[in-house]
């Protein structure tokens, strides 16, 4: 597959889970806003917006106009949406023409400013909705070669990023004593946590779900195991030894450190894991475009007379 | 006539392709009594329908950098099968010519010794490349594809407007129209036996692997973009999906040791035959612009080793430069000893004195041409023109001979559009794709039509905001034989026995094991 194509598919994965998991953070942030009445909002949304990676200057900036509406602001949904798009423009012959119209509607329907006319709970659950939409799509109308593994791949390591900014939020409004309902209802796992663990369970057992289950594809093993998986598959077969892989060898330890964490430091550390987290998502995220995307850069002429 | 028809204009100055001065005409009958009984208000909405798929689905046409949908009229053009055989007939004619005259140009230079036609015409082209001179490809084609544009004038003939046998444009709006009619019309589309024009990728796919390097048993073909910003990328990205291979931008091929490679995510990958979109200028920066960053350098030297073939062939701009479209009848007499089958418009040679002195004299009534030009830019139509333009024209006449032709302003025939929700009548031509794999001439069922959107508008070009139209060709009428291999077989269904049955069925296999008694063959 031509690299160039490979990195597009690679970013619409990402851009996509990245526009739905925006919509999932700013979600939960009002809902925790709305049940305790204690929080500084002024100072919640400036900690949100450094989580999202967004230093703000003004005093108590408007949240929903950073992170939701703003086509400008680089860490918006509908940004992240312009964005996908564009790259599923530039791999248009690749990607199932199901795939594309679904991408390409979205975008019409979100830019422009519609969304503001939307009351933020239906504008949530459209965007929510309409990336399940699009991932479905692209589970069943494309092949699962490589121009699907890179999808994979790229939606794999922005939802590991995501996620764990996600899982983040708590320790931001301490306080607030529903704050790990509002993570799990954000990461849709309300319901298949409470058939788990029943009603009565704590904040330890929410963020040990959402961290270590290995069957809810939001949980970060999970996802870590889907990276893996797909960085496997397009990886070179039936070696005797492991393929020497930075990228996997990256991930596989990063499951691997929180796989083996004592149960009671899960919540003591996790700001800090959760860090490192996103660390390990970028330095993948720069092995893969070395190992597979590099081929991609443009050739370099230089005009003249030889 | 009812109210669809009512009041559209009737016995005007352009020839009408639906409507005569005494109505609908007969040919054409079908499609309107079809619009008729949907009604106007359900014909609306159904082009309503037509530009919102359109732009979901992303049909667009960028201009200026900005993607626009590509407007589709809501009311098909007809053409009889006779109608279109002529065409046919006609276009194959000229694709022939032109690939003789092209080769011979490239090489002996026959046309020129004979006086056919003057050397210094065709040296004097700016798409004339002698770099070109004796590449030919493992199987001789050069046009590997060609767009023809037709008008149809006051009497109803259709004229040869130009030839494009560089990179045509605008095939994959006749594949995007016919679905997106089909959708919108099924009362009326099934109504008619049109032929079909689902095959032109694999037509095209057949002709660019018959192009391939002798030697090669299974090409690589890939489509080569300018990119997204390029005003046709809908169209390239289409065609490479449609036939299964690699869109590809310059940046993705190298160029080495006289071969061409794809950048792929498992290292370097050989390509054989290059269906590009990109003009000469940009192909090869090692041989013509230094500074573009579209193409690759070193393709030509590839191309000339004979590692990889470029579809259309660089150089073939000589035989669609417009000075040289006036002498192709006499081209297909001389290389094909057969007279011309399509009509071409009247043209005047501008380099001719005494044609010169003629249109300078008359360029208010006439239209004026670039020779080299595309997308109708640069065109002057003389009774529309201000006095300044005529005169800045004039002096650029006077400068660059060679780079203009004249024409008689040609009245292109009109066909119901829907216009601020009714059918006005808008100027339209045609152009039909012609794909040639060497052993076999394909020319796909009707081809593209266009629309001249504002009122009384001849330029019909998509670069000028132009729509288009699905240009249905009817099928002759012979029943095509389709034999059933086989019966299908039904489908099982389960459906819940009521009790009663179900005491019927055991009763009756009680009865049955009773009569087969051990022993008695039961196998």
């Amino acid at each position: 597959m031509l690299s160039r194509i490979a990195e597009s598919l690679f970013w619409i994965g990402r851009y996509l889970e990245r526009a739905e998991d925006t919509g999932r953070i700013v979600e939960v942030h009002q809902h925790q806003l709305l049940d305790d009445p204690t929080v500084d909002h002024a100072q919640a949304a400036r900690d949100l917006l450094l989580l999202m990676g967004r230093a703000v200057e003004e005093e108590e900036p408007d949240v929903l106009t950073y992170l939701c509406y703003d086509e400008k602001s680089p860490v918006s949904f509908v940004n992240a949406f312009g964005q996908a798009r564009e790259a599923a423009r530039r791999a248009r012959e690749t990607v199932s023409t199901e795939v594309w119209e679904s991408i390409n509607t979205t975008w019409l329907a979100i830019r422009g400013g519609r969304l503001q006319r939307m009351r933020p709970a239906s504008m949530f659950k459209f965007v929510r909705e309409r990336c399940a939409v699009i991932s479905g799509l692209a589970d069943n109308t494309m092949s699962h070669d490589e121009g699907w593994l890179f999808l994979t791949l790229g939606r794999s390591i922005e939802r590991i990023d995501m996620t764990s900014r996600l899982l983040s939020t708590p320790s931001l409004a301490r306080n607030s004593p529903r704050a790990w309902d509002h993570v799990l209802s954000g990461c849709g796992a309300h319901h298949a946590f409470v058939q788990r663990y029943g009603a009565l369970a704590s904040e330890r057992d929410a963020a040990e779900f959402l961290i270590l289950d290995r069957l809810f594809p939001r949980s970060l093993i999970y996802t870590l195991g889907s990276a893996v998986d797909a960085l496997t598959q397009l990886g070179p077969g039936n070696q005797r030894i492991r393929p020497d892989d930075p990228a996997a060898r990256l991930l596989g330890a990063a499951r691997a450190s929180l796989e083996f964490l004592p149960p009671d430091e899960i919540l003591s550390e996790l700001p800090e894991q959760m860090g490192k987290l996103q660390v390990v998502c970028s330095q993948t995220t720069q092995a893969v475009s070395v190992r597979y995307f590099e081929g991609s850069a443009a050739a370099e002429w230089v005009g003249g007379a030889w | 006539m009812s109210v669809l028809f009512d009041d559209y204009p009737r016995g005007q100055s352009a020839y009408d392709e639906m409507v005569g001065p005494d109505g609908v005409r007969s040919a054409q009958r079908t499609v309107a009594d079809g619009l008729e009984r949907l009604g106007l208000d359900e014909v609306r909405s159904r082009a309503e329908y037509l530009s919102s798929s359109y732009i979901d689905q992303g049909v667009t046409f960028d201009i200026g950098g900005e993607e626009r949908p590509f407007p589709l009229d809501v009311v098909p053009r007809v053409m009889q099968a006779d109608e279109f055989a002529h065409i046919e007939a006609g276009s194959k004619q000229r694709v022939l010519a032109m690939e003789a005259f092209l080769d011979d140009i490239y090489t002996e230079g026959r046309c020129f010794s004979e006086g056919v036609i003057p050397r210094h015409v065709v040296a004097s082209s700016p798409h004339f490349h002698r770099v070109m001179a004796g590449i030919t490809t493992a199987n001789g084609v050069r046009v590997h594809v060609a767009g023809i544009d037709l008008i149809r004038g006051n009497d109803g003939v259709y004229r040869v407007l130009e030839d494009n046998v560089r990179s045509p444009s605008g095939v994959s709006y006749v594949m995007t129209n016919r679905r997106a009619i089909n959708a919108a019309l099924p009362e009326v589309a099934s109504r008619h036996r049109i032929r079909p024009v689902e095959n032109y990728p694999s037509e095209l796919l057949k002709a660019l692997r018959a192009a391939a390097p002798s030697g090669v048993s299974d090409p690589t073909v890939v489509v080569l973009t300018p990119g997204v910003y390029n005003s046709a990328y809908f169209e390239h990205a289409m065609l490479a999906r449609m036939m299964g291979v690699e869109l590809v931008e310059g940046r993705d091929l190298v160029a080495h040791g006289g071969h061409v490679s794809l950048r792929t995510t498992r290292g370097l990958r050989p390509v054989h035959v290059i269906y590009r979109r990109i003009d000469d200028e940009f192909l090869d920066p090692a041989v013509f612009r230094a500074d573009s960053l579209l193409g690759c350098a070193g393709l030509l030297n590839a191309a000339r080793a004979g590692n990889v073939t470029i579809a259309n062939a660089v150089g073939n701009g000589v035989a669609d430069d417009k000075l040289v479209y006036t002498y192709l009848p006499d081209l297909i007499r001389f290389y094909l000893g057969e007279d011309p089958i399509l009509a071409s418009v009247d043209t005047w040679r501008l380099e001719e004195a005494a044609a010169r002195e003629e249109v300078l004299d008359r360029l208010a009534e006439l239209v004026v041409k670039p020779v080299d030009g595309s997308g109708g830019k640069g065109i002057v139509i003389g009774p529309r023109a201000s006095a300044e333009e005529l005169e800045r024209l004039r002096r650029q006449i006077l400068k660059d001979a060679r780079g203009w032709i004249a024409q008689p302003v040609v009245q292109l025939s009109t066909v119901p559009t829907m216009i601020d929700g009714k059918l006005r009548p808008r100027h339209v031509d045609l152009r039909p794709f012609v794909v040639n794999s060497g052993s076999d001439i394909f020319v796909l069922p009707g081809g593209l039509t266009r629309v001249a959107l504002p009122e009384g508008e001849l330029i019909v070009n998509s670069s000028q905001g132009g729509g288009s139209k699905d240009t249905w060709v009817l099928h002759d009428g012979r029943p095509t034989e389709r034999r059933r291999t086989k019966q299908p077989t039904p489908r099982s269904v389960s459906v819940p026995l009521s009790e009663q049955v179900i005491d019927r069925v055991i009763r009756h296999q009680h009865e049955q094991q009773q009569q087969n008694q051990p022993g008695e063959a039961s196998c």
